[in-house]
């Protein structure tokens, strides 16, 4: 039973996001500013839900931000101007894609540094001398069975 | 000859990698992802000038310069800010000036909302459709900034200020400003 709930409200979460988008229509002046428009909406987060961003969120503050993005579209403000004016506001956080500087080098660099560990870790196991036979540790009745071994071999 | 036993370290490597991850990810726990940093911390107010609620006239962004000034950002419609309010209402009592930004409300409501619960606002400022809190980086009411008398943002609460470790952070940032 409670799995089925919990089934139920994986669900009802899914349909949710399913349904969640912007209800407003804006009419834009060109196809360029269109795209832009669109493109910054996807690439900023809503700090309300904090994993949308501010195109797919129907939290009241995405909205105004849609609503402020596309005023300043219209009074003719680059894309750039955009972004500065919600970092200014909102921080680094807001930018689904964080700008490359020293705070987040760790951020940008993590994942190779992580595989390059991962690598010099595979290749020292590989290489380390307990995995080959310890073909010194066998005994004098082994030694002597594989002579036997290769006798009978060569015999055939 | 035998194989040499691994050293003490190696033996012990994958536990010491274990302890940090798990004192990585516990600490990670224990932050909250909403509380995002203002970046507007050691900068001036940003400019605005908004009706009052209560009185005729303005609040504008030089109404803060002089006086340290707690901006209290809340709403009839937030229930945290209901909970914060006895809090905000002390501080107001020991003779804080603090000024209320009232977010996205409808009038009526705020005033009764008032009217019920107490007013520890000097000044009330109403910012109906929400465009100057988005000046402010507000992103959820209830958000209180803690502005210095030259009208610069020192520090800035994120939810209510009921929260004993929230309310004693900005005690002690308040300590620091000069009355």
């Amino acid at each position: 039973m409670k799995k089925l709930i919990l089934f139920g409200f994986c669900v009802l979460c899914f349909s949710q996001l399913a349904v969640a988008a912007p209800i407003e229509t804006f009419t834009f002046g060109s196809a360029e500013t269109e795209k832009i428009f669109h493109k910054l909406s996807e690439e900023l987060r809503c700090l309300v839900c904090q994993n949308q961003n501010i195109a797919e969120s129907n939290a009241e503050l995405a909205q105004d931000l849609r609503l402020e993005m596309y005023t300043m579209l219209s009074q003719g403000k680059t894309e750039q101007e955009i972004v500065d004016f919600m970092v200014l506001r909102y921080g680094d956080y807001v930018l689904y894609r964080p700008p490359f500087k020293p705070m987040t080098w760790l951020l940008w660099f993590g994942p190779l540094i992580a595989f390059i560990v991962g690598l010099v870790f595979v290749f020292r196991y590989l290489k380390s001398p307990s995995n080959e036979v310890p073909l010194a540790s066998l005994s004098d009745a082994d030694k002597a069975r594989i002579e036997r071994l290769h006798a009978e071999q060569d015999d055939t | 000859m035998k194989a040499k036993p691994p050293s003490i370290l190696k033996r012990f490597l994958p536990l010491i990698v274990f302890v940090a991850l798990v004192v990585l990810l516990a600490v990670g726990l224990t932050l909250n992802p909403r509380e995002v940093p203002s970046p507007l911390i050691g900068k001036p107010a940003p400019v605005f000038e908004l009706p009052l609620l209560l009185q005729e006239g303005s609040f504008s962004n030089k109404d803060l310069i002089g006086h340290v000034t707690l901006l209290n950002v809340w709403a009839s419609w937030c229930f945290a800010c209901r909970q914060e309010h006895e809090v905000v209402k002390v501080l107001s009592n020991k003779g804080m000036r603090i000024v209320g930004l009232n977010y996205k409300d409808d009038a009526d409501d705020a005033k009764k909302w008032l009217a019920a619960l107490g007013n520890p606002y000097q000044f009330i400022a109403v910012d109906r459709n929400g465009r100057i809190a988005i000046d402010w980086g507000v992103y959820g009411a209830p958000e209180t900034f803690l502005i210095d008398k030259k009208g610069i943002i020192r520090h800035k609460v994120i939810g209510p200020l009921s929260d004993r470790q929230k309310f004693d952070e900005l005690m002690s940032v308040m300590k620091t400003l000069e009355k």
